[in-house]
């Protein structure tokens, strides 16, 4: 067990070099610099020249980038350009509204998807499956950004019952009230985000659990006399399970990533709005940040999926 | 037909399957009876509803997809009258099934211990180390050499021939009066074979439970089988003793199948092919005899308009009248019956 996640850290080493050389170049491949936007059009180009000099700027890539690792191990991120506060503290603030954005919307979609995906599974083919089918089906074809702009017009404007945008509101005082009030901000965007990633799941789930009702091994355990319910238990939920917890890490990094879209919509201060913003600033300190930091979060979540499904399933485990 | 020390009683039944919003009949009108310490062999090719006969006694299928009818009686009771809760008293307790692949038949995720001990948490009331006693007994009886070593382990550090081992384990850990052993041997190899059915026989002198083994293979039979019914196209064509089916074969089928398997006295290169092919539900011919097609040098009067069972002997029936006169072809005028 253990074995198995210490390999697993080891093999992450190269992997994270590899994908911060990657996160570099692809920033300074992108046409434009941070000042030619910000400064008097009729300013000297030589002015900026000397711009991009004091910023370090100006070497070639090799040395850019080995200034830039050299800081990144010393916690300096640099500064944002666009927010002239330090990229480490910009993004920390950012990265908790996330943090419970994503795990809020990562509970609700697990409390709704099991369930429904058990329940249409174990009565494929009655009302109750096709209903959960269409209801899957119509949703997969829905872009998420509609969901989002028609949940927020009918929940948000229309009925009133949500605030639709920020991630507290400014008169929330006091240490109940705050958390109330940021928790009041996460509902709407964490539901319609959860009602969207349910989908993957219960279709998932369903078919899993219909293939495990027609198998062998169900068809021993019900030859040995076992109520249906213990069979549900004992057998089809944890073999259904073992894709859906496969997937678990990589869903929880979906989740922090498709924030992107649900920040935008809602104007969540969260990474996926500053990402968003900093990439029309060529904001390079705070994208290769985010990057890094997303691709990292991505090579956690796969790791987490390799724990998850080690624990979960003795035939992965290496001795 | 039934004899008074006979314990199960199959009569009359059919199972239809659900295909496009119809029934067919995957067999039809099977009467059969199982007595203690007895192994009667179901054999037939593939198709023919052998374990369909299984999964019907077992009260396995899915009542939305398929249609039984007749009776299926166990030591006086219909078990196919009974509800999901009614037939689990049975399912495990009084009858045990050992399944035909057990590199799938155990569930991945669990310790061979806890599977095993399943089947006595739904029937006995043990106490947990009464349990572990009875499961390290049953693995010994099935000759697992070591039996702790076993209990702990997953299905899928476990050989083939081992993982059988465990569902027969399973399958008798209640001491069923019926054991159903469905292929047991198919998916394992010859010598593994040998070993599985002497655990079977060995299981049965100690429980004297009756054995309903499924086959295709005439060897098998040959060698463990007390009676032998042939079954064809969903139907029995053939009952009897070991000794009558393999010394007197009646059936076209029967003598067909004993002839199409290898013998080491032949000295022909050439094996005996059965023509054509088992039919499939929807073309199952409603009358007339069903094997008919494949012997197509009999001529029809030779067969009955809806074929019976004929006691030829004491105890050995056979179904419609072709095979009185019939003989292969290439054998023509040859005065075997």
């Amino acid at each position: 067990m253990w074995k198995t996640i210490l390999r697993r850290i080891l093999i992450m080493i190269p992997e994270v070099i590899i994908l911060s050389i990657l996160v570099f170049l692809l920033a300074k491949a992108m046409p434009g610099d941070p000042f030619t936007g910000s400064i008097n059009p009729k300013a000297d180009p030589a002015q900026i020249a000397h711009l991009m000099k004091i910023n370090g700027l100006d070497g070639p890539w090799y040395s850019q980038y080995w200034n830039w690792v050299v800081h990144l191990f010393h916690g300096n991120l640099g500064n944002s350009y666009q927010y002239q506060e330090p990229v480490t503290r910009l993004i920390a603030g950012r990265a908790t509204n996330t943090l419970w954005l994503a795990l809020f919307t990562m509970l609700l979609t697990y409390a709704i998807a099991l369930p429904m995906g058990v329940f249409a599974g174990r009565h494929e083919g009655k009302l109750p499956d096709t209903i959960i089918r269409f209801y899957t089906y119509v949703t997969y074809c829905i872009p998420f950004f509609v969901i989002l702009v028609v949940g927020i017009w009918i929940f948000g404007y229309v009925l009133g019952w949500f605030p639709t945008t920020g991630s507290i509101s400014i008169t929330a005082s006091g240490w109940l009230n705050t958390i109330g009030s940021r928790f009041y901000h996460i509902l709407l965007p964490g539901i319609l985000g959860a009602l969207f990633s349910t989908v993957n799941i219960v279709q998932y789930l369903r078919s899993e659990v219909i293939d495990a009702k027609h198998s062998d091994y169900v068809r021993t355990a019900r030859a040995k006399g076992g109520p249906t319910k213990d069979i549900y238990r004992h057998h089809i939920f944890r073999n259904s399970l073992l894709p859906i917890a496969a997937f678990a890490g990589y869903s929880i990094t979906g989740l922090l990533n498709g924030s992107i879209f649900t920040e935008t919509v809602f104007s969540y201060p969260g990474m996926g709005l500053l990402f968003i913003n900093s990439i029309s600033y060529r904001d390079y300190t705070v994208i290769t940040a985010l990057v890094l930091i997303y691709g990292i979060l991505n090579l956690l979540g796969t790791l987490l999926s390799d724990i998850i499904l080690s624990l979960v399933d003795p035939r992965i485990r290496i001795q | 037909m039934a004899t008074e020390d006979s314990f199960l009683t199959i009569k009359d039944v059919s199972t239809a399957f659900k295909i496009n919003g119809q029934y067919y009949d995957a067999i039809s009108h099977i009467n059969l009876t199982v007595h203690h310490d007895e192994i009667l062999a179901l054999v037939g090719e593939s198709g023919c509803g052998k374990s369909t006969l299984a999964t019907t006694i077992m009260g396995l299928h899915d009542p939305d997809e398929t249609r039984i009818t007749g009776e299926v009686d166990l030591e006086g009771t219909n078990l196919l009258q009974l509800d999901e809760n009614g037939y689990n008293q049975f399912r495990g307790a009084k009858i045990g099934m050992i399944f035909q692949d057990p590199l799938s038949a155990l569930n991945p995720l669990k310790r061979v211990e806890d599977q095993i001990q399943e089947v006595l948490d739904y029937h006995t009331t043990l106490s947990t180390a009464a349990k572990h006693d009875r499961v390290m007994e049953l693995l010994d009886q099935v000759g697992i050499v070591n039996p702790p070593r076993t209990a702990r382990q997953y299905p899928h550090e476990l050989s083939g021939g081992m993982r059988q081992r465990v569902i027969i384990a399973i399958a008798i850990a209640c001491k069923p009066d019926l054991i159903i052993a469905d292929e047991p041997t198919t998916a394992l190899d010859v010598t593994i074979q040998a070993q599985i059915l002497d655990v079977l026989r060995s299981i049965q002198t100690e429980n004297h439970a009756g054995i309903i083994l499924i086959t295709h293979d005439l060897g098998v039979v040959a060698e463990t089988a007390d009676r032998v019914a042939v079954m064809y196209a969903g139907q029995i064509v053939e009952l009897g003793s070991a000794e009558q089916i393999f010394n007197t074969p009646k059936h076209p089928y029967t003598r067909s199948l004993l002839r199409s398997m290898p013998q080491l006295n032949n000295e022909s290169d050439d094996l005996y092919v059965i023509q054509g092919n088992v039919p499939s539900l929807r073309r199952l011919p409603t009358t007339g005899d069903r094997f008919a097609p494949r012997i197509p040098w009999v001529p029809a009067s030779e067969h009955e308009a809806t074929p019976t069972m004929h006691e030829v002997a004491p105890g050995h029936k056979v179904r419609c009248t072709c095979y009185r006169n019939f003989t292969f072809p290439d054998e023509k005028g040859s005065d075997r019956v």
